[in-house]
């Protein structure tokens, strides 16, 4: 049997012609190139031209339908004497220092809840996610709604548990708009880093803990010295993420306050937002959201090098 | 069925030269093994004649084709994975029909293929399954068919049998053997089992370090190794070695060393005369050894205390002491020893070998 | 000693975990509950008796009505849906594309291509919106949907690439070599053998693009300007806030109907939605 088939072996025509593209595509460094170039070009086209384009904006004086002329650093120095700007620097940092904090608290508690065992677990797990996958401008109009002084329930709630005796104003008092935007923030946050860090927890070998465990060791000496190390490394990838993301946040302020009252809430994004599409003041716009890069610079190489170093260990 | 000529061949990775100037003949319907000890660049070699991996100087032929700058799909050949690589996705039917696909068959003759490979590995009620719904000795047949079918030129296996348990292992090489009968395809095999590599190969190729030491018929190799390296790695238990120094006593030439005091024939006697006066390492298989009630007569036997005695039943495995080294020996099993017994062990003065110490080289 | 170990499950664990359940999902009631409350219980100030917040005995439709006939959410919706799948679908073939070259080939400036598409991915929106917006103005796409279909992969590329990558890395580079080995050219291979074993990362990176691109605010903001263009996000916050008026009933329907296509994609692949979004932040 296996003789008939040998005999039509020689069916078998040797290395069929191919076209010069396919003969191409062979080799690695042009299959490569090939592959590579759609995504070059869409990131070459929509993300390095307009870093360009944003940089020199942001050195002219250019206004919405005026091509502006070269005006070097004026944009940077008005920045640096412009009163807002400052605030704005100032809010964007107590906000992404404030609120990552304590989503890394509370998402770090929510996951080691979670990677308890009971019944429902994965219901809960997948409805603890609706914050972070639902649109945030839409969620974050329930909170506006959920904040307002006059027909809201926040309010009705603390002065029925008798914590305040007269009605909050949340989003417009200057002095508590930042806090209550930091707790949507929070609210949105806590999901992804719970789910993240979980996922974290659970390549933990359990036999670890059990370990301690036997060896005496009480729970909160066994997540100091056993789990908190070992998650360190996830950790500090997911406050990445959620650093860069809160620290260029637009879309929770423009809705909840618009960096009002009297910019308490201003940050980079919507300052930027204000000028560039607000007032129509193009280059100044740009100089503001590039104003943010330096610090999204510094911030990504420290937590990268932290992470490299956590790695090694 | 093709002959694959191997000329100079190489290969660096950055600073690691994994494969120095391999010259290398299979023959046609030859079934070539590649062995030696991890890293030493067997892998490699088979991956450069696959054209998986590119060369760094050399040729490669196979047929009458030089193949150097072909891809792997025009070189006509079929490789066994050492992971089998069957693809998750498809069916077993799928898996061996891919390659036919690939080549543009028509439906009845791929058909026909696959059942007539799948007849010979008899896994015909297999052919609707799904890779992980084999066993580990089935996943092994599945993709040794999808290698038959193609009725390839050469047929590349690497270490296709080292994740089985041992008794698969033993029954798919008797299996292998009978398919290499029965379709006589050129096949190049690679291996770090030596038992794989004297009972399947026709020939076999021993490497080290990139470089090839012998090539040969198994039983040449093992009864005439070219070198040190190639008398330790083939044959298990091992071989024994001792430094000896070679004196010329009245004309008999004697090799002294710990514990030893061997008389060797004129004949051998002759081979060794340019080391007369030198050290050099007399090697002795296990089996060449065997238990001397008396003094021998002929100066060829020498004390040992008996160590560790394992018995595996078809014979004895004695780890004895000789001076202060120690030597295995392979004895009958009718053979009564207990340990730390005192032994003459007498040799077969043909069957010994000796090695240059310094270039390792037999002599 | 067990009535003990009762009391501190409560205190340590169901009590801490409904909070959080409350604290998480009370929003999402609060839509809904306002959603279907008349304008008169709506605009009753919580200090005048008979407030209660958290239920309406006179559920109403008239909010979701209105804003399905009054006003072009449905529109709105279908710009959304088809920006959505379209962006999501440009991004995933580039990604795959890419992955596959990052992961699997061997070519010169390969780490500093990996690298690059890395800090893109890092690059966030609200940097570039302004010379974007001149940009998109330029190739006059401003107030199409292509302003954003082409826009948006430059944030869910580098996304599906980098976790793509991930899927592409463990799957046995033997494989492929077989099947080079069986006759494939590498694109075939690529194609037919290693694209089908990492559908669930497609899925994955499929899945988390698409309700990225449904959240995406700012571009949208900013790139389209006529009603009829805008996407949920941005139609929801111009057209049903007037100046000082939000029209509070039709703004949480639309919260609310505005969300149903994610959490319904979600509700469906939850695991493979965990998947891109533990596999996103993979080192
Ligand atoms: N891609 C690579 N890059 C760098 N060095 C490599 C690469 N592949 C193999 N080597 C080196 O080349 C040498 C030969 O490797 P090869 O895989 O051929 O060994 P082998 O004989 O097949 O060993 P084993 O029995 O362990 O499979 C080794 O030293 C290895 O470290
Ligand atoms: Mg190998």
């Amino acid at each position: 049997m296996a003789v008939s088939g040998l005999a039509t072996r020689g069916a078998f025509a040797r290395a069929p012609r191919r076209g010069t593209a396919s003969r191409l595509l062979e080799d690695e460094r042009w299959l490569a190139a090939a592959l590579l170039l759609p995504t070059v070009i869409l990131l070459a086209l929509f993300i390095a031209y307009p870093f360009v384009e944003g940089v020199w904006l942001a050195v002219t004086n250019a206004t919405v339908g005026v091509p502006g002329k070269f005006v070097g650093l004026a944009n940077f120095e008005m920045l640096w004497n412009d009163s807002i700007f400052r605030v704005a620097v100032w809010n964007t940092f107590v906000y992404t220092a404030v609120a990552t904090v304590f989503k890394l608290g509370l998402g770090l508690w929510l996951a080691l809840l979670l990677n308890r065992n009971f019944r429902g677990k994965a219901f809960t797990r997948a409805f603890i996610l609706l914050p972070f996958i639902i649109p945030t401008v839409l969620s974050t109009y329930a909170w506006k709604w959920m904040f307002d002084p006059t027909f809201s329930v926040i309010n009705w709630t603390l002065f029925q548990l008798d914590i305040i005796h007269s009605r909050i104003n949340w989003l417009g008092d200057p002095g508590l708009a930042l806090i209550s935007v930091i707790i949507v923030n929070v609210w949105r946050g806590v999901p992804f880093y719970a789910i993240s860090l979980l996922a974290g927890l659970q390549t933990i070998n359990p036999e670890l803990q059990e370990a301690a465990a036997i060896d005496g060791a009480p729970p909160w000496q066994r997540f100091w010295h056993i789990t908190w190390p070992l998650l360190l490394p996830v950790t500090m990838v997911v406050v990445l993420f959620s650093v860069i993301q809160t620290f260029a946040d637009f879309q929770l302020v423009y809705v909840l306050t618009g960096g009002g009252p009297a910019n308490a809430t201003q940050l980079f994004a919507t300052y930027a937002y204000q000028l560039g599409v607000g007032t129509g003041l193009l280059s100044q716009g740009a100089a503001v959201s590039l104003a943010m890069f330096p610090f999204l610079l510094i911030i990504v190489v420290v937590q990268l090098l932290y992470i490299r170093r956590v790695e090694v260990h | 069925m093709a002959r694959v000529v191997i000329r100079n061949l190489n290969k660096s990775y950055n600073e690691v030269h994994a494969v120095k100037g391999v010259n290398l003949e299979i023959r046609d319907r030859e079934f070539m093994v590649l062995v030696g000890p991890s890293g030493c660049g067997k892998t490699t070699t088979l991956r450069m004649v696959a054209g998986l991996e590119s060369i760094t100087s050399g040729d490669i032929v196979i047929g009458e084709t030089v193949v150097n700058e072909l891809p792997p799909m025009d070189r006509d050949i079929a490789m066994v994975f050492q992971n089998y690589a069957l693809y998750p996705h498809m069916s077993v039917y799928d898996n061996m029909a891919f390659g036919l696909k690939m080549r543009k068959f028509a439906r009845p003759e791929i058909d026909r293929r696959v059942r007539e490979a799948a007849d010979i590995l008899g896994i015909e009620n297999l052919l609707n399954r799904k890779p992980r719904q084999l066993s580990g000795g089935q996943r092994q047949r599945v993709a040794l068919g999808r290698a038959i079918v193609r009725h390839p030129q050469v047929f590349l296996f690497d270490e296709p049998l080292s994740n089985l348990d041992a008794k698969l292992r033993v029954q798919m090489r008797v299996e292998l053997k009978k398919i290499h009968d029965r379709l006589g395809t050129t096949a190049i095999y690679v291996t770090h089992d030596q038992i794989e590599a004297m009972t399947l190969g026709d020939r076999v190729v021993v490497m080290k370090d990139g470089v090839v030491q012998q090539v040969g018929e198994p039983l040449d190799l093992y009864n005439e190794p070219a070198n040190r390296f190639v008398a330790g790695f083939l044959g298990s238990p091992a071989m024994n070695f001792a430094t000896v120094a070679l004196t010329d006593v009245a004309g008999a030439t004697h090799a002294l060393g710990e514990g030893l005091q061997l008389a060797l024939p004129p004949q051998i006697g002759e081979r060794l005369r340019s080391h007369i006066g030198q050290q050099v390492t007399l090697g002795i298989r296990p089996e060449d050894l065997r238990v001397e009630s008396g003094e021998a007569a002929n100066g060829l036997s020498f004390g040992a205390v008996v160590e560790v005695v394992e018995r595996l039943g078809s014979e004895i495995l004695l780890d004895v002491k000789v001076g202060s080294g120690t030597m295995v020996a392979a004895v009958e099993p009718t053979v009564q020893a207990k340990v730390r017994d005192h032994l003459r062990l007498a040799l077969n003065p043909e069957r010994l070998h000796f090695f240059d110490c310094r270039s390792e080289a037999a002599i | 000693m067990i009535e003990g170990a009762k009391w501190r499950r409560w205190v340590y664990f169901y009590i801490p975990l409904g909070i959080f359940i409350v604290w998480l999902l009370f929003p999402f009631y609060w839509m809904l509950v306002t959603s279907v409350r008349p304008d008169r219980e709506l605009y009753r100030p919580w200090m005048a008796p008979n407030y209660a917040p958290f239920w309406t005995t006179h559920p109403t439709l008239v909010h979701i009505i209105d804003l399905l006939t009054q006003t072009l959410f449905i529109r709105w919706m279908a710009n959304t849906l088809f920006i959505a799948i379209v962006s999501t679908l440009i991004s995933l073939f580039c990604g795959l594309l890419a992955g596959y070259a990052l992961s699997r080939l061997k070519f010169p400036f390969a780490g500093m291509l990996g690298t690059g598409i890395f800090i893109t991915y890092l690059v966030p929106q609200t940097l570039l919106f302004i010379p974007l917006a001149n940009i998109i103005r330029n190739f006059n796409l401003g107030d199409t949907p292509w302003a954003l279909i082409l826009t948006y992969p430059t944030f869910l590329i580098p996304f599906c690439t980098w976790l793509l990558m991930g899927y592409f890395k463990a799957i046995p580079r033997e494989l492929e070599e077989c099947a080079r080995i069986d006759g494939a050219t590498r694109w075939k291979a690529m194609l037919y053998v290693i694209f089908p074993i990492a559908v669930p990362g497609i899925l994955s990176a499929g899945i988390f693009a698409f309700t990225l691109s449904w959240n995406e605010f700012i571009y949208a903001l900013v790139f389209l300007s006529s009603a009829h263009e805008k996407t949920v996000s941005v139609g929801v916050t111009s057209e049903l806030v007037r100046g000082d008026v939000f029209y509070w009933g039709q703004l949480m329907a639309g919260a609310l109907l505005g969300s149903i296509p994610v959490a319904f994609i979600y509700s469906f692949f939850v695991e493979y939605y965990v998947a891109g979004l533990t596999g996103s932040v993979k080192g």
